[in-house]
């Protein structure tokens, strides 16, 4: 692939930098009445998520980093890696355990989520921001116990347990934002 | 947004605009400045490394560009023997855009023959107050979100004087960097290494300076009260004369406040072989760079023989507005912005 310079950045940008894969979040243009121009810049670690500063002066070159991002559907767990399988050309990755951690959590059977791939490799996925689940278990609720802020908690169908309202039944279908774990509302009754 | 309704929104800040313009000329009269003007289309446009300009055609002579800055003009009417001359004026930067630059601009440039540095000071402080005056923003001004430094306050004194410090302090403090100003190039970018600058292999001594300078120091500049930064290291002189009892620094000094560069002032080069010699080691860098060269302002070199000793400096109108109004880009405080034309 060719370099880029920095007249090319713009948000969305991947580059390599110091080895890793980033995104350019923000860039701005600055120049010292004296000096030369340079791209004030705001990065993100695609595998640590870290964001950094960096001032590329102009004319540096900056090496394309290698990453795509695939729609794959997750199938099933085996061993110590998940399997999944890209929805278009029907081929199949394992990814092992670590590489997903806790998104684990949220990812129940069939869910379609963007695996990022580094040099052909899978180093991440990214869940949907919602996603929506049958109760397995809960103790039972309360008909007409819609006191707020306090929880009980329930069991979804990859093990994860979510703080939910007492009114809440096992059967019923909940709706979870992925990122923070938190209930949201329910969106189907047993 | 169409474009009725956006030049609506922007008449309060063209108001104050111009009502600070007036302000300013009115402090230059006092001090007995003449209001003068000069070419904007010339032949040398200035041999600055970082400094390109916008071709306005040709003729017999030669190719003609539009000025980047007033002063190879203005220093040949001081050398005629007009002691205390201003200048405001557009000036026009190639490719450069952001949100404190456009590429068309306005400046004011002043010089005080046998004047000091200090005179210069005491001008920029009183021009900020004028302007801060005139906006209703006197002793306190606004500073938004988007231009705060890492020290960063909601609000910046503009009264009670303004901080002095210099270069090396800076660097000193910010970077732990102990600067003489006679360093090779491969030992600036060992410096800026050992301060965490990632620098590469083929930056030259200024632009080593400026990595520096950028990552480390103006994140803390003049976040808590406009900051003149004085005594440049030689190699960064541009046009400015070198330090009576001083060998590797420069009389030249910037203003800078909550995050914007203001103004840069030298004590002026009047040496015209030292000049003629700087002129063409810069215009050696630029075609080496592959950028245009310029031919060297044979007129101001002749006038540079009798010129007396000057101090000049520049200041950007549309920076000085932006501090005083509390914007956060040099497009809020102009009607038409260079994509708005």
């Amino acid at each position: 692939m060719a370099s880029y310079d920095t007249s090319d950045i713009r948000k969305g940008l991947k580059v390599m930098l110091d080895g890793a894969p980033y995104t350019v979040v923000e860039f701005q243009f600055v120049k010292p009445g004296k000096g030369a121009a340079f791209t004030r810049t705001k990065l993100k670690n695609l595998l640590t998520g870290g964001v950094i500063d960096r001032n590329l002066r102009s004319g540096e070159k900056l090496e394309p980093a290698n990453v795509e991002t695939k729609s794959m559907q997750y199938l099933y767990k085996e061993g110590d890696s998940y399997v999944f399988m890209d929805t278009s050309t029907y081929d199949q990755v394992h990814i092992p355990d670590e590489t997903i951690g806790d998104d684990s959590k949220f990812m129940p059977e069939q869910i379609v989520v963007e695996v990022l791939f580094f040099n052909d490799r899978a180093v991440g996925v990214t869940l949907p921001n919602f996603i929506e689940q049958k109760v397995m278990a809960t103790e039972p609720g309360f008909r007409g116990d819609t006191a707020t802020g306090v929880t009980k908690p329930a069991t979804i169908s990859t093990g994860a347990q979510v703080p939910v309202p007492l009114f809440i039944n096992e059967g019923d279908t909940i709706k979870i934002d992925t990122r923070t774990g938190d209930y949201l509302e329910r969106v189907g009754r047993a | 947004m169409d474009e009725r309704s956006r030049l609506l929104g922007r008449q309060p800040v063209l108001v104050v605009r111009a009502a600070i313009l007036r302000a300013v000329r009115a402090y230059f009269e006092g001090q007995g400045f003449v209001e003068v003007e000069t070419p904007s289309r010339v032949y040398a446009p200035g041999q600055e490394i970082h400094l390109d300009a916008i071709p306005a055609g040709r003729d017999r002579r030669g190719e003609r560009f539009l000025i980047t800055s007033p002063e190879y003009h203005m220093k040949r009417l001081v050398a005629s023997g007009l002691p205390r001359i201003v200048q405001f004026c557009r000036c026009f930067r190639a490719e450069e855009a952001g949100p404190f630059h456009q590429p068309e601009f306005t400046m004011i440039e002043w010089y005080r023959a046998n004047g000091t540095m200090g005179e210069l000071m005491q001008d920029c402080e009183a021009l900020v107050e004028a302007a801060a005056r005139v906006a209703g923003t006197w002793p306190c001004a606004d500073v938004p979100a988007t231009r705060r430094g890492s020290h960063g306050a909601e609000a910046m004194p503009l009264g009670g004087g303004f901080q002095r410090t210099t270069v090396r302090e800076l660097l000193r403090q910010h970077a732990g960097i102990q600067l003489r100003g006679d360093e090779t190039e491969a030992e600036m970018r060992a410096l800026a290494a050992s301060a965490g600058c990632q620098v590469t292999a083929d930056a030259a001594w200024d632009d080593c300076f400026y990595q520096v300078f950028l990552d480390r120091i103006e994140p803390h500049l003049g976040s808590s009260r406009p900051t003149f930064v004085s005594d440049w290291p030689l190699p960064l002189a541009a046009l400015a004369r070198r330090k009576p009892g001083e060998l590797l620094t420069a009389e030249r000094f910037e203003l800078y406040a909550a995050g914007i560069e203001l103004a840069n002032a030298f004590g002026e080069l009047t040496d015209s072989v030292e000049q003629r010699r700087r002129f063409e080691e810069e215009s050696a860098i630029r075609g080496a760079r592959g950028k245009t060269v310029y031919p060297l302002d044979e007129q101001l070199l002749g006038a540079l023989e009798h010129m007396p000793p000057t101090c000049g400096i520049a200041l950007g109108f549309d920076r000085l507005v932006m501090l005083v109004t509390g914007a956060a880009t040099i497009r809020d405080v102009v009607a038409f912005g260079d994509d708005e034309v």
